[in-house]
Parts: structure tokens; sequence; C-alpha cells
């Protein structure tokens, strides 16, 4: 196995084109080094991104963020303009580990990972945040949502990555949230996950939202159902029974060691309408 | 002055009781300690285990030729490798490696030493096995039934009547109690009966099992192991490699934890044998993955309990029908489960019936009081509803039924001095027991017993020539025993704790010691410590007798100081201990004291738990918010380790009540071999566990001590699940207690109150 570590965007994308055999691309890595280190994967190559000045840099953009994807959980928490502008996705972030995967774990390594369970992806989604990605024919931007294709496979060609994720920027009156429910208090994969982003106009009405759930899927779902129920609505008891049901009705889990289809997809809804609640505290509500 | 009761002088104490730092402190903490995975030896090789992945499967057969051709291969062995034993050792040799069949996801089939991880990887993918995939079964009641696949032809019912002439997985029923269940029952107010299923969990050592083992030319063998009990690892790893016990030499390392799962052999024999193949020392170390699949976890569990109980909290009858798997080999630990189930109470009528059931799973291993949290839950569960039906208050009910001096127990002898009502009032009269408690949350009791063993016990104390004393034991460390046996010693001897040092020593330097287990080591090690240093003491009193010229009667011992015992002894100044030990060479040599013993009179101990829980009526997620330990220690000598092993139970208690389970797949295979999700509780998942040290001496040890390491991991399941029970206002009778167990729990009682 051959490791690299290039000090550019194009320097990363020409070693992972000229690799014949696997390549895997190196962020904070961990979930690359478990994955090696349990001999899930056996890649040739393996490209470390972290001496890329702009995967490792959060520079304000539009009035919004843009996030390097080997930004990690730690240095983001440290932010305050991301913090203030987006707590939900911040909040999500921090949740992945412990302390010290908080460390080196990244944003663009949970999101390229494409676990369904990953916790910074339903924020991200629900926040509208779109990816950068490079390749060998150049930048190209996606959303979030879009850049999974399944279980621990994404929609990125051969020889592209993920440079950065913008968090675009949003009117007053918004709030985000995230939460997940997992049996323990940390060191857990979300059972569910829930990530809700709204806005609310100046007479209190829900004037725009997305919704998001993880682990209910093959890969985080955008539910927009679910924000059709808030959109228009004072968000009130009425509104956030409907945002549960339709979260609930857009679960499709399986049933494995860490949770039950009916256990996934009732407490789907419970989780999002309590990410609701959060939201609309954070939007100004209450 | 003399305890009535038990006849222990009430003694004052300079160091039992008081709590100085371990001798293995520093080095833990520093990082210095020497753990199993740490041992190198020169020359050494990696060995690795191929193991089955199949749960059930015949071997048809191996061939190991083109792992051998591997260039850094070193030697590859399978059953063939091992010696004929005897019927007593003949499941330990099977489960260390499969013989005609494979009986378990994960039972080893064959092993290679390499001169790397790497190669020794790659070697095991190029051994060839054939097998024969068989049914399986894992479950303990789709075993007992009658179509289940059989896992061994030589297995056919014992204890029954009349006996089967077919073989099947129940290896054996066991039958305890006293007086007539059904008269019993018959004169009860209110009868309660209901069914309990338990999980498989295992100890969560954090330490996997490793070991280096070396066998020269001359036939001469090392082992460096991670072990509770070095001496029973010596023994076997000699018999399944036909060498002479005096062969083999077995050094324990420091340990990270074993909680009974450290009892057995799974690797050492494999080194062993690898070492005498190859000509060099090997080394194996499980991974997480091996620890779960392939070593020892403890029973899943199918039990039925039906108890009796007149108006006046008086229970008339109990009775419990218990059948645990203990995964591929016979030995569940149903027996000690339903020996201890009925343990707390003074019963007239009491029956409690086991099975002992075989399945494709790996084959269990002691973990802390074996059987008995199981059984407790079942009927601590019970006797908690039974105590809200008649409405009495849950601890009343107890101390109206407790078992005291003179009980006869449920499975037989009587009892003598025993704390379980000292416990029940400390529990009811803590601030704990009365605190307030608020939406969706429940309070939870019971009391637990074990019954704590002596056993072989041998100990060496050397007095150095300055004044110092090297303690040897023979008992593996695995829960401060150091500091205890050095505050024995230094009790006794009347020196200082800083003046003794306690090693435990390797299986050349001392005779033979049964495995640190059943709470033995503080009664036992420390009832041979303070014997070897009363031998000591003997010794000194002799040598300061011929300094003075006087009679060996005429000299006591007195706070490290040999004294004539009275004026007509003659004046002499005392001598202390330095003194003695200086001029040693002069009066006789060097001086120690021995003990060697076949300790009895183990107390048994009894507890009682008080849990508050919050269950999230959404989600059945529930959380442990307050949670108070009351446990008999007999007489605490390090107070700080014994509020250690009350934490400790509870905190595996509340993982095993909550969480914890082998989760297996239609295919056999364990689904969850690895800490993500076989979930142990993590530090923010639990409260300050508080403790209360109840004493009440054990007239068995000089100093009334009585085992502690295991009672306290017999109430909490059964506290939990009375605490989250009431929680979520409905009885939960399966563990663990996951989140989606609870909410269909709520679920089908809320549709039970709507019908």
């Amino acid at each position: 196995m051959r490791y690299e570590a290039p000090d550019s965007i194009e320097a990363a994308v020409s070693l992972l084109a000229g690799e014949a055999g696997k390549a895997r691309i190196l962020a904070g890595g961990t979930d690359l080094l478990v994955q090696l280190r349990l001999g899930h994967v056996e890649p040739d190559l393996v490209v470390d991104i972290k001496r890329i000045a702009a995967t490792q840099s959060i520079t304000e953009e539009a009035g919004g963020y843009r996030i390097g994807a080997a930004v990690s959980g730690a240095v983001l928490g440290e932010h305050d303009g991301v913090r203030a502008l987006w707590p939900g996705v911040v909040e999500a972030v921090e949740l992945i580990g412990s302390t010290q995967i908080q460390g080196r774990a990244s944003i663009g390594g949970n999101l390229c990972n494409a676990s369904p369970a990953a916790d910074s992806v339903p924020a991200l989604v629900a926040a509208g945040a779109v990816a950068t990605i490079v390749g060998p024919d150049g930048r190209r931007d996606l959303p979030v949502e879009d850049v999974a294709g399944g279980p621990g496979k994404t929609v990125l060609a051969a020889a592209e990555l993920v440079e950065s994720i913008l968090l675009p920027a949003r009117p007053a009156g918004s709030g985000d949230a995230y939460l997940r429910f997992i049996p323990r208090t940390e060191m857990d994969i979300a059972v569910v996950g829930a990530g809700v982003n709204l806005t609310l106009d100046g007479a209190g009405k829900c004037s725009a939202a997305r919704v998001a759930l993880g682990a209910v899927a093959e890969r985080v779902l955008l539910v927009e159902a679910a924000a059709a129920a808030l959109i228009g609505t004072p968000v009130d008891d009425a509104a956030l029974s409907r945002l549960a049901e339709a979260a609930s009705a857009a679960c499709r889990p399986i049933d494995d060691k860490r949770g039950t289809k009916d256990f996934r997809t009732r407490v789907a809804g419970v989780l999002a309408q309590r990410a609701a609640r959060i939201a609309l505290r954070r939007a100004g509500r209450g | 002055m003399t305890n009535s009761e038990t006849g222990l002088k009430e003694r004052q104490f300079k160091i039992v009781g008081t709590r100085p730092l371990r001798p293995d402190g520093i080095d833990k903490v520093t990082g210095r300690a020497r753990f199993g995975a740490d041992m190198a030896a020169p020359g050494m090789l990696v060995g690795k285990i191929l193991r089955s992945p199949h749960a059930h499967a015949r071997i048809r057969s191996i061939d190991a030729t083109k792992a051998l051709v591997l260039p850094g291969v070193k030697a590859v062995v399978t059953h063939e490798d091992f010696a004929e034993v005897g019927a007593d050792l003949q499941d330990v040799l099977e489960n260390v490696m499969a013989q005609d069949k494979a009986l378990y996801d994960g039972h080893a089939v064959a092993a290679v030493a390499a001169i790397s991880a790497g190669v020794a990887r790659k070697a095991l993918r190029l051994i060839e096995v054939d097998y024969e995939i068989l049914p399986h079964v894992t479950d303990v009641e789709a075993a007992m039934a009658a179509e289940a696949p059989v896992l061994h032809d030589d297995i056919v019912t014992s204890g029954v009547e009349p006996a089967p002439k077919t073989p099947s997985n129940v290896v054996h029923r066991h039958e305890f109690g006293h007086g007539d269940v059904a008269e019993g029952l018959a004169q009860a107010d209110v009868v309660i009966e209901h069914d309990f299923k338990t999980a498989a969990t295992h100890q969560g050592y954090i330490e996997p099992h490793a070991c280096v083992g070396s066998v020269g030319p001359d036939g001469q063998g090392e082992l460096w192991c991670c072990t509770q009990g070095h001496f029973w690892v010596r023994n076997t790893c000699a018999a399944l490699l036909g060498m002479d016990v005096s062969h083999l030499r077995v050094t324990a390392s420091e340990i990270g934890g074993g909680f009974g799962g450290k009892t057995t052999v799974f690797i050492d024999p494999v080194a062993l044998a690898l070492s005498r193949k190859a000509g060099r020392p090997v080394k194996i170390v499980m991974s997480r993955e091996e620890v779960f699949r392939a070593s020892g976890p403890t029973s899943s569990t199918a039990m039925t309990v039906k108890i009796g109980v007149r108006r006046d909290g008086r229970i008339t009858a109990g009775e419990a029908v218990l059948k645990f798997q203990g995964g591929a080999f016979a030995g569940s630990p149903v027996d000690l489960g339903a020996m201890t189930a009925f343990a707390c109470y003074d019963l007239e009528h009491v029956k409690t019936v086991a099975y002992d059931v075989v399945t494709n799973r790996p084959k269990q291993a002691a973990y802390r009081a074996p059987g008995a949290p199981m059984a407790a839950f079942a009927v601590e569960s019970v006797i908690d509803e039974l105590a809200s039906k008649i409405g009495m208050d849950p601890i009343e009910l107890r101390l109206k039924n407790a078992v005291e001096n003179g009980s006869q127990s449920s499975y037989g002898p009587k009892f003598g001095p025993v704390g379980l009502v000292e416990t029940l009032v400390a529990a009811r009269e803590h601030e704990h027991y009365t605190a307030p408690l608020g939406a969706n949350q429940g309070r939870g009791i019971a009391s637990g017993f074990w019954f704590n063993f002596g056993g072989q016990t041998c100990v060496s104390l050397n007095i150095n020539a300055d004044g110092s004393v090297a303690l040897a034991v023979g008992t593996p460390d695995i829960g401060g025993s150091r500091a205890s046996m050095g505050q024995m010693a230094a009790e006794e001897l009347g020196i200082g704790y800083d003046k003794v040092r306690t090693i435990v020593a390797d299986t050349a330097s001392l005779g033979y010691n049964d495995i640190s287990e059943g709470s033995r080591v503080t009664f036992s090690t420390g009832l041979a410590t303070i014997q070897a240093a009363r031998d000591a003491i003997g010794k000194l009193c002799g040598r300061a007798a011929q300094t003075w010229g006087i009679s060996p009667d005429a000299v006591v011992w007195e706070d490290g100081y040999a004294r004539p015992a009275g004026a007509n002894a003659g004046e002499f100044p005392p001598l202390s201990l330095a003194e003695i030990a200086e001029t040693a060479a002069k009066t006789g040599g060097p001086i120690a004291g021995h003990c060697e013993v076949n300790a009895a009179g183990a107390g048994v101990s009894f507890a009682t738990h008080l849990v508050d829980a919050e269950v999230d009526p959404e989600t059945g997620r529930a959380k442990i918010l307050r949670y108070t330990v009351v446990q008999d220690a007999g007489k605490a000598i390090h107070p700080s380790y014994v509020e250690g092993q009350y934490q400790g139970g509870a905190v595996q208690g509340v993982g095993w009540a909550l969480n914890e389970e082998y989760i297996y797949g239609e295919d056999g295979r364990l689904q969850n071999p690895s800490f993500l999700d076989y979930r142990i509780p993590v530090a923010s998942d639990l409260p300050m566990i508080d403790t209360v040290i109840v004493e009440v001496p054990n007239p068995g040890h000089p100093y009334g001590v009585r085992g502690v390491g295991e009672t306290s991991i017999v109430p909490p399941l059964a506290a939990i699940a009375n605490a989250v029970s009431a929680a979520a206002g409905v009885r939960l009778t399966e563990l663990p207690m996951s989140p989606p167990r609870v909410l269909r729990g709520i679920d089908e009682a809320a549709a039970n109150g709507k019908a």
C-alpha cells in the first residue's frame, strides 16, 4: 500500500487518476483506518488530503460558509460564525464519535463514507448544503443529498473528490436542529437521525423548511412531504403531528442489530418533531 | 470484647480498613504495567487461529499444504497436535481446537505460527477446510425441542426418570428445594407466575486474551498469559500437550479484567503447541471480534417463576423452572441459578428445577456469580409485583421473609450469621429510598445472594534482612488484592503497609493455588496470609527467645515487637521485626512464614440495590438516574476496593439489563462482535453509584472477611427491571430492556388497557 500526501487538489486528482489499482482518500481516517485494520478494504494507494489548504479552511462566502472537506469536528465546533449561523449542523458534527475522534473526524469524510447513519449528513441536507467536487474534468457542485448512492457508495466518478462543502446564507427567523437516537449517550451509531431546518416569516408562519432523516433508508432521505407539513403553517401542534406522520411514512428501514423497522419508523417521527421544536426555538419562537 | 453472634474478637485494626495505594497503581496509570499482550521473547513468532464461519459443521478434512509452503510460515497445528486427555478435560480440549465438528461460529479449527501478522493472516486463508454444513440451533428453548439438531451424540439427559434412550441437547436436569410447593401455594392469597428471558452477555473485559508460549527442544515450557488462575492454566496446558506439570512454568501478567471469563484456556495451549512445533516462542493475541465469538460469554436463559404470598406478607411457596444454554458444551451455571434463586428467603415450601442445555454458541465461561443474576431477575421481579399486589412496601415484604442466622437455605444447608436483614434495613433507612421521583420515573429494589468460595491456597511470606517483607501469593490480582494482602500481613506483623511488598508468584514458586474466582481471594489468600504471618511471628519470637536465652513460650508478639511474656520471663528490651531480621543469619538463617490450606468457612453474602430509572415514553429509552448498592462485606479490608467491586457489579448489571446482548443471525453467526454494537455502558450513561458497606463478620475468617466480588452483580438485573417497569407502567420480563422492547411493552400495555 502506497501513502501519498499531496499539497494541491490537482496533485491529489492526478494521483487518483493515475492509480490502476484501488485508491482510497484519507481525511480524518476515523472510518478508513478502522476499515483497514479490520481488513475490509485493502487499497493500493491512500491519498491523504489534509495537506491541501482548501480542505482545511473555513471561509465566508456569500453570507454563508465554505468548509473544507478535511475540517475536523473539533475545529468546526470552535468556529463562532458557523455555530451562530448553522447550530444544527455543528451539533450534528459534534455527535460523531468521542472527544478524541472529534479531533480527526471530518465533515467531508462523514459525507463520503456514505453511511445512511452518518450524523452530520441529515443536518447538512436539511441545511441545503452543496458539495464542491474536483476531478479530472474540473469542478462541479452537487447538493449533499445526492452525494451518497447507497450504503458505503458515492456517486463520485473515479479520481473525483469532495474539496469543500458550502453552507448557504439564510434569512432572519431561521433555525435548524439535529437529533439522533442511540440507546446509549455517546460512542454509538444513530439508530435514527433527524435534521430540521425552517424559516419563519414576520407573521410567524413557516415560509421554508427542509427535513432530512438518517438510518431509515439506504441513504439519508430529504423528506419533502415532512417539510410540506410545516410550510405555510404556524408550526403548531397539529402541523408538528403531520410532520411526524410524514417523516414516519417516508421511512423504509431494515431490521438489523441496531434497531427494528417498526422502531425506526416510529422514532423517526418522534425525533423529527422534537428537532422541529428546537429549530423553532432557534428561529426565535418561544 | 467478643461478638456474641460470630465469636470474633472485636479487634481494633490499625491498617485493615484504611485506604492505602495499591502496589500496582503507579504502574497502571503510567503505562509501565505489563499486560498479556506486552510480553515479548527473542525470536518470537505470531500465532493466529483459523475459526469456523459455520455454526455447526462436520470437518471432513483440513489441508494446510499451501499454508506450510508460504515463506515465513513456521508451523500449523490442528487437533491432531494435542494429547489424548481424560473425560474431565475433553470438552476443554475440543473447545480449544475443534475435532470432528465445528460447534459454533468462531470455533477454532487450526492455527498457524509465522514471522509476522501479515504472513500469518495470509497463511490462514491458504488452509483448506472441507466443511459439511449441519443444521444449527442457538436458542435455548429451540435446542430443547424434540426436532432440534443434536450437537453431541453422546449427551443423553441425566437426572430424569426414566432415563431417555436417545441423545439430546439437554445435558442434565437438576432439582433443589424442600417442602411441598402445591401445599404452600394453596395457602397463598395471591399467586403470581411469569415467564422471563435473558440474552447472553459477555463479561466485557477490556483486555483481550493474550499469551506468549515457549517450548524448548528439551521439552521445558514457559507461558506468560493474562489469566485469573495460572496454576490451573499450567495443569490444563500440561495435560493438553502431554507434558509433566513440572515442565511448564506459567507466569500471570497484569490482567485487564476477567470477571470469570479468564478462568479457562482458549489460546494458551495453542501457543504452546505452535511453539513446540516451530521451535520458537509464539505470541497469540485475540482480536476483539475473536473475544466475542470465541471466548466464554454467559448463558442465555428462559425461566418461569411462581410465588405465592399471604396478605400479611408471608411467602407461602416459591417455584422456579430455569433453562440455560451454556454454548456448545455441558456446564451452564443453571444449577447455581437454581440454588441461588430463592436463597434470600426463609421458605417452608420451595422447589427449583434446572435444565443445562447445549447450543451452537461458544462455551460459556463464568461471569461474576454465574447463574445467579438471571435467577434473581426472575424471582425478584415477581416479589416486586407481589408487594405491589398486596399493597406492601417491597422492603417490608422482603424483611418479613428474609433469611437470618439459623435459617434453612432453599438449596440445602443452614445459614450461619448473615447480613441480608442488615442490608434491607440500611437500604430502607438510606435517603435514596424516600427521595421524590418525577414523571416517567420509577424506583426499583432487589436483593441478591452469592455463596462465595474458599479453596486451595498457598502463600509465602519472607522477612528480609532490612525488616521489609516480601509476600508471594498465587492468586492473580483481579480487584486490588495485592493491597489487601499487604494490609493483612502488615496488620498481623505490626509493621507499616509500605514495608510489605506483595507479588503474584509464578507456578514454580508456590504450591497450587485455585483460580481467583468465587470471590475467594480476599477470604482465602487473606486467611493464608494471616496464617503465614503468624507462622513467621512464631519464628521471630523463637529467634528473640534464643537471643534472650529464654523459652520461646515466654515471648509474645505485640505491635511489631517481640517482648517477654511477663515479669517471670525476664527483663529484656523489646526486639523489633527489623532487629530480629538483621541478625537472622546468626540466629538460624532466613525467616519466612508459610501457609498451605484448603480454606473452608467462606461466608455467604447478600446485597440490596436501589435504582431510579426514567423511561422516555415515546422512544422506550431507559436512563439510570440514581443507584445505591448496599452489601455485606463481613469486614472491608480496603474499603475503596470493596466499593469498587460494588460499583462494578452495578455497572455491569446496567449493561446487562438495558442493552447488552449476543445477537445471532438466521445463519447462526454472531452479528455484533464489537464494542460498537455490543453495547456496554459508557461513563456518560451512568450516575455515580453510591455504596453502603454493611459489616456482619464471617466467623470463618480471622478478621471476618466475606467475598464481595460477585454478590454485587446479582441484584442489578432485577432492581433495574423493577425500576424500569415502574417508570414504563408495564412489567418487563425480557432482557435486555432495549428501547424497541420497552416501547413494545408500553404499546401492549396501552392496547390491553383499552381492550
